[in-house]
């Protein structure tokens, strides 16, 4: 059996891969960088994983960083486990950090692990220095053009399409196929990023069965439309980040997306902080524009 | 569970669940949801009369069913707990205390035509977290109790989830109009918090009735 590899331009494997157990569950941590530079953390956002930094890593590893990340529970090397919540997410996060650092580092996070580690940093100031979220800002926007008894009735669906799904979790099995099936799937939610990019990311972020790659997210998460969180939670959250703070927001929609808009995001900034709006660009804007947004990191970083 | 006539494994995704089958009876199952931390064990010994067969269920991580690595508790798995529970007994009257109070309350709103009729009485668990989100010091630490029944994760995790009122009443709505009964849901606890006081004040919904009422009610549907 041959296994099919790609290459994309500027990207580059971990230098280091180690395992922490956070709570007995095997959390998979990479690394690049020369290990005495400073630390740098990057979270990953909702059903994506590490690798997808293997461009955006690199380059702040160049510029002197020792940059760290992992896959959340249930993604990319990472142990399945049994429940999947918002915090225990952050204490997984928070069992990397510790098996890094004590020392408080800069945060840099996309779209969920933006709203995670906002929720981590309030908890625990502590642990960072700076934070740079990466389109993970809260948006109140949610089916605007849908009246209040519709909105009940699609809640109702959704709550017994999540839990009939719930009874068949234990057995649920990713669908196989080729590389180029899986990145043309990933492509319908990630319709701006190139086939290239997501044919590579098969590489890193599938796995090779007998019969095809299969992404490793676990089959059994199926994320709910449905649950007592407010955006406005994380509005406040992040109003009240007592460390320097960067926002950047692409402007063009997707569906992984969160719909933020910067009138929705920048009465929330915190004190000092900075939004950037990032025009024709969508919801993976350390993707679509490494180079760029690398450069305004290492800038807010320096 | 010394108590039970039988127990039965469910899965629930990679929970195995303990409900065990307390009494033997004629006609509609009643199904009892206990407190944050404790068992079926605890609420078996509830003085009730029903006709039906009575059934006790272990939530994740308690009594006899599997405690999973690494925590990750909500409401809402606990209520997909039930629906499994469901899927065995088929219809049911749910009773439940404290924190399985809260549950009852939310498989009467996602599974309206299955529950026939929530009971909600005191216990633990009933209050839950703060209505919103809210500052937290530090990220708390499980201790050496990690691996044993209750989880010490489904006590820190149940006991501080945000329970704003108004999900609570979305439940309730859901349960109101798509139940086919008049009165789904039964409030006859005395401790009120705000979620307790929001759904009181929505149709459909009785109070100041005491819990043998409201299951008589319940067993004449």
């Amino acid at each position: 059996m041959t296994t099919d590899t790609r290459t994309y331009p500027g990207a580059r494997q971990p230098d280091r891969f180690r395992r922490v157990t956070a709570d007995g569950v095997g959390i998979a941590v990479y690394e690049w960088g020369r290990e005495t530079d400073p630390v740098v953390f990057l979270a990953h956002g909702g059903s994506d994983f590490a690798r997808t930094f293997d461009v955006f890593g690199p380059i702040m590893a160049d510029a002197g960083w020792r940059v760290v990340t992992w896959d959340h529970r249930g993604h990319g090397d990472s142990d399945y486990a049994a429940m999947y919540s918002w915090d225990s997410d952050i204490r997984d996060a928070l069992s990397v950090m510790s098996s890094t650092t004590d020392a408080p580092a800069p945060v840099i996070a996309h779209s969920k692990g933006g709203a995670l580690m906002m929720q981590l940093i309030e908890a625990s100031p502590y642990r960072a220095s700076r934070m740079v979220n990466i389109d993970g800002m809260p948006s109140k926007r949610r089916m605007p053009d849908v009246p209040d008894h519709d909105q009940t009735r699609l809640m109702a669906t959704e709550i017994g399409s999540w839990l009939d799904y719930r009874h068949d979790a234990a057995t649920a099995i990713r669908k196989p196929g080729t590389l180029v099936d899986l990145a043309a799937r990933r492509a319908r939610m990630n319709p701006r990023l190139s086939i290239e990019w997501l044919e590579y990311l098969v590489t890193v972020g599938a796995r090779h069965d007998e019969d095809g790659w299969r992404w490793k997210l676990d089959p059994s998460m199926r994320f709910g439309g449905f649950g007592p969180w407010r955006p406005e939670w994380s509005a406040l959250r992040m109003a009240s980040l007592p460390i320097p703070f960067l926002g950047l927001l692409g402007t063009v929609d997707e569906p992984m997306g969160w719909g933020a808009r910067a009138r929705d995001v920048l009465p929330w900034i915190p004190q000092g902080g900075h939004l950037e709006v990032l025009e024709d660009i969508g919801h993976f804007i350390h993707i679509e524009a490494p180079e760029r947004v690398g450069a305004l990191v290492l800038d807010f970083l320096s | 569970m010394s108590t039970a006539l039988k127990t039965i494994s469910l899965q629930h995704n990679r929970i195995t669940l303990a409900l065990h089958q307390l009494r033997e009876g004629t006609g509609r199952p009643l199904l009892l949801l206990h407190g944050l931390g404790e068992s079926a064990e605890n609420i078996a010994s509830l003085p009730i009369s029903w006709a039906g067969p009575v059934w006790a269920l272990d939530f994740t991580g308690h009594g006899q069913s599997t405690v999973p690595r690494g925590g990750g508790y909500s409401c809402e798995v606990l209520m997909a707990d039930v629906d499994v529970a469901l899927r065995h007994l088929g219809e049911a009257t749910i009773l439940g205390r404290g924190l399985g109070g809260y549950i009852a309350l939310l498989i009467a709103g996602a599974r309206p035509t299955l529950v026939r009729g929530a009971v909600i009485i005191d216990g633990t668990g009933l209050v839950g977290g703060a209505v919103h989100a809210t500052s937290s010091s530090e990220i708390p630490v499980a201790g050496s109790r990690v691996g044993t029944t209750p989880d010490p994760w489904a006590l820190i995790e149940l006991s501080r989830d945000a329970r704003p009122p108004s999900y609570a009443v979305t439940f309730t709505h859901l349960a109101v109009t798509s139940s086919g009964l008049d009165d789904p849901i039964a409030v006859t606890c005395k401790v009120t918090p705000q979620w307790v006081e929001a759904i009181r004040a929505e149709a459909g919904v009785m109070t100041d009735i005491t819990m043998q009422e409201a299951l008589d009610i319940y067993a004449a549907i």
